[in-house]
């Protein structure tokens, strides 16, 4: 009976539930993925923040007076003395819902233009994210799969997007692409549309996950297992959706954070310098861009988007560097029930 | 014509007597030193037959020498056009077409040859052979200019400009009479280089010159040395007057932060740009003295285009001339010392101007207020609202201001509005694309030389709108026969009798206002920044800040 017991296979937990758990033990990993979290429900939240502060991020209120402690005074504060040159917008009241972090050039709430730009940077990061991760995977399993011509056609246009230095190529394609957006046969996208960064962050990205990939898919592809199915007459579309897909999910849900860092700061780069997020939407990249006129008298109207962006991709990257340690198996991260 | 030249050289002599005790005092008192400039980056070539910068232009007036010029004087004064390197005015014969100028003996470039005829001659083939930014305009009426402008290499200007070496004189034919030719002489893209100047784009290397200086050194990253020319003795005050600093070293490279701290710890003496908006206010309280406000001949304006959805409707267009508050850009501008609002074409002050504004709360001579309900009933009336406009500015702080304000007054009377800054090189020549569609832009437009028609036949007439070329300075595309007839009546009128001429220019400025092809804007000033060691300031309304007349010491 005893020996019967002891021969019985020990129930073991799966690689998914391994990482998970690995992943839980990583504080530095789940603080930064905490503190993520709550950035993105901020802003998220920055419609609803807008409405009860009765704010419009968008327009220009050169002329609006807000009440502080009892006393009206104009968001834009003219200069009283000597020649009287000069408007300096009214710095933070430290009042949520009223002209927290003070006002921007426009006289707009810049707490609030913070939420609705961070809204602007996740979405084209997190979609730019996806575009690259589909794109590039399509292309890394293509041409590992298929190899031959097919691998080098694709190979050298890899290398080629490859070769352009990442922000040189976000530029031009943004300048060529900002006064008259895109239009080829079905796709019309306007200049204005958050879409036109998206596609652009996500082209310039792909040769970075499309050539790992390519590379995990050639080495699957001499596996007895991939060989076997062939043999047995399955189809490649089948094989690579069954197969081979599964064995490279690990690499891609590593690169989603890395990514989406990456890309933040991209975005953020190109709206800083005009050729992202078009006025008078917001990013945190065009906030900075605003604050720069004001970084004498009004600092942290350039300063918080900037710490902003720092904190949210720095906690993208120690989670993606805790996600890539949970996901390896030759981690050294050990768990202690294990 | 001829009066009125006879008159204005008259004036110049009796100026001249006035003014040059007073200097010949100042001079040895204050005589050298170093005067340090700084600008963020270099005005491009130093070829002074191609740059069309007014940083460039700036710098030219101690440097380089036309047959005539615009007096070095402040306020209208400086407007004048006195005898530069002629003797005097030009005899004008053959019915205005004619013009003889007799040069000055014993003048000699930097390099040490003396100026002759054939300097001359050949700096106007020169203008054509370098296809210099104005030839095809300023100069195109001189005989021969066709043949010029068609074949630049081989350009001779026969019979245009003809040489005489025994009378030493040189005759520059028309086509036809320009009342504003000598205006045209006096600007830098007409002044006199040696003949052995090659005919292409000098780029950074200086070419020997005239005047009290010359361009001693150039590195177009780091900075431009300008110093005492040895062979210069002066011949005229009032056209090329001697400098009181020994050297004028122009930096390039800082920031306009960076450049407002050197000034006030005195490591530089004044910068180019534009302040900075946030140091205004610490500026206006505590460097009050060092401080100039001057009037600027310029116009700010938004161009509607006149040939695309919406605004080739003139109610469309009405509409957003009377929903504007300058006041608000005014302010975003840095207030109403550096500023003031507008409605017409023609800057205050102008020739032509007579104070005009129907679109306004009260529409009468000055702006007061905006007229939202005109503007929204107006935008009904074209059957416009709901349609996109999409404003084209440059990518500065103040541009993207006024586009996003542009862009909510557009919303708010019922059109759907987005703004795109594009860089600043780029913009100007962007909207004059035709092909780029543009629909509403936000630009600016600075006097060449004081005329009327600087500003309403170039940026309105019907010739300055060419379709297909990304050189249309007609941004609005504009064209109304009438009006431009009525152009052409001013422009011939000018040539007799000038206030006639203005008189007719303030119509046709009422008339195009009323049509609103563009939106005026705001009319800026300039705010000069300089240190505390710098005495003399004197502002010229054609180019700026004469730097050779202030003195370090």
């Amino acid at each position: 009976m005893s020996n019967q017991v002891a021969a019985m296979p020990r129930k073991t937990r799966g690689p998914w539930a391994v990482a998970f758990a690995k992943l839980a033990t990583d504080r530095a990993a789940m603080a930064c993925l905490a503190v993520f979290l709550l950035i993105v429900i901020a802003c998220f939240s920055a419609p609803l923040y807008a409405k009860w502060a009765g704010t419009d991020p968008f327009a220009s209120t050169l002329d609006a007076v807000i009440q502080i402690d009892g006393a009206d005074v104009p968001v834009m504060e003219p200069s009283t003395e000597g020649l009287g040159l000069g408007y300096t917008p009214i710095g933070p009241t430290w009042q949520l819902g009223n002209y927290f972090l003070g006002a921007d050039s426009q006289g707009r709430d810049v707490m609030a233009r913070m939420l609705y730009g961070g809204l602007s940077s996740l979405l084209i990061a997190g979609a730019a994210t996806l575009f690259t991760l589909i794109v590039g995977t399509l292309a890394g399993l293509i041409a590992g799969y298929f190899g031959g011509i097919t691998d080098t056609v694709l190979s050298r246009l890899l290398d080629i997007l490859w070769a352009f230095p990442i922000y040189l190529l976000a530029i031009s394609l943004s300048i060529v692409t900002i006064a008259q957006g895109i239009r080829i046969g079905p796709i019309d996208i306007e200049s204005g549309s958050l879409w036109l960064p998206v596609i652009i962050i996500g082209i310039v990205y792909v040769p970075y996950v499309a050539r790992p990939i390519r590379g995990q898919v050639l080495s699957l592809r001499h596996s007895e297992f991939v060989f076997a199915a062939i043999n047995l007459g399955v189809p490649g579309w089948r094989i690579l959706w069954r197969d081979i897909l599964p064995n490279i999910t690990t690499t891609l849900i590593v690169f989603v954070p890395l990514m989406m860092a990456l890309n933040m700061l991209t975005e953020s780069a190109l709206s800083f310098l005009s050729i992202g997020v078009q006025p008078p939407a917001a990013s945190w990249g065009t906030i900075i861009q605003d604050g720069q006129a004001l970084l004498y008298t009004r600092p942290l109207v350039a300063l918080v988007p900037g710490l902003a962006i720092a904190v949210s991709v720095m906690a993208l990257n120690v989670f993606g560097d805790g996600l890539r340690d949970a996901l390896d198996p030759r981690s050294k991260v050990r768990l202690g029930r294990d | 014509m001829k009066k009125l030249l006879l008159a204005a050289s008259a004036a110049a002599l009796l100026a001249g007597t006035w003014l040059a005790p007073a200097q010949a005092e100042y001079l040895k008192e204050h005589r050298g030193g170093t005067i340090r400039l700084l600008a963020r980056s270099a005005a491009g070539t130093l070829d002074p037959h191609i740059n069309y910068t007014d940083q460039g232009w700036q710098m030219y007036q101690p440097v380089y020498d036309g047959l005539v010029a615009f007096r070095k004087a402040e306020g209208k004064d400086g407007f004048t056009i006195v005898p530069d390197l002629a003797e005097a005015l030009p005899q004008v014969s053959n019915d205005g077409k004619t013009f003889t100028f007799k040069l000055r003996k014993g003048i000699k470039f930097s390099s040490g040859q003396e100026l002759g005829v054939k300097d001359v001659v050949a700096s106007f083939q020169r203008i054509f052979k370098v296809s210099g930014p104005t030839s095809g305009t300023f100069y195109a009426g001189i005989v021969g200019a066709d043949k010029c402008l068609a074949d630049t290499k081989s350009c001779m200007l026969d019979g245009g400009v003809v040489g005489d070496e025994a009378a030493s004189t040189v005759t520059i034919n028309l086509t036809k009479p320009d009342a504003e030719i000598l205006y045209k002489l006096a600007l830098p893209h007409a002044v006199v280089l040696p003949a052995d100047t090659p005919a292409e784009d000098m780029g950074s290397k200086p070419i020997p010159s005239t005047g009290a200086y010359m361009i001693s050194a150039f590195d177009p990253n780091k900075g431009m040395t300008v110093s005492r020319n040895p062979n210069f003795k002066q011949w005229s005050e009032e056209a090329q007057p001697d400098g009181y600093p020994d050297v004028v070293q122009y930096d390039f490279g800082l920031s306009e932060e960076a450049a407002v701290t050197a000034i006030q710890n005195g490591e530089a003496d004044w910068m180019f740009d534009a302040l900075p908006s946030d140091r205004l206010g610490e500026l206006g309280s505590k460097s009050m003295d060092q401080l100039h406000i001057s009037p600027l001949s310029a116009w700010w304006y938004a161009p509607l285009n006149n040939r695309l959805a919406p605004f080739d409707n003139e109610k469309a267009r009405q509409a957003v001339a009377y929903a504007i508050d300058r006041n608000t850009l005014v302010k975003l501008f840095g207030g109403k010392v550096l500023a003031s609002p507008v409605c017409q074409v023609l800057p205050p002050d102008f020739p032509g101007h007579e104070d005009y504004c129907p679109f306004t709360k009260n529409p009468g001579a000055k702006w007061s207020a905006p007229d939202l309900d005109k503007a929204k009933q107006l935008v009904e009336e074209s059957g416009t609202k709901g349609q996109k406009v999409t404003i084209i500015v440059e990518d500065t702080a103040i541009s993207r201001s006024i586009g996003v304000y542009l862009q909510s007054v557009l919303t708010n009377i019922g059109y759907v509005a987005d703004v795109k800054p594009i860089s600043s090189n780029l913009q100007f020549t962007y909207i004059q694309n035709t092909n780029n569609k543009v629909q509403m832009s936000v630009t600016q437009w600075y006097k060449d030389y004081p005329a009327a028609s600087d500003f309403l036949n170039i940026l309105f007439s019907c010739a300055s709108f060419r379709e297909g070329s990304d050189a249309s300075i007609n941004i609005a595309g504009f064209c109304d026969k009438d009006i431009d007839a009525k152009m052409q009546k001013a422009l011939d009128l000018g040539v007799t009798d000038q206030k006639a001429a203005d008189k007719l220019w303030a119509e046709v400025d009422r008339q195009v206002t009323d049509k609103a092809p563009a939106v005026g804007l705001f009319t800026p000033k300039r705010l000069d920044f300089v240190s505390k060691r710098i005495g003399n300031f004197k502002f010229n309304p054609q180019f700026n800040w004469i730097v050779t007349q202030s003195w370090v010491q």
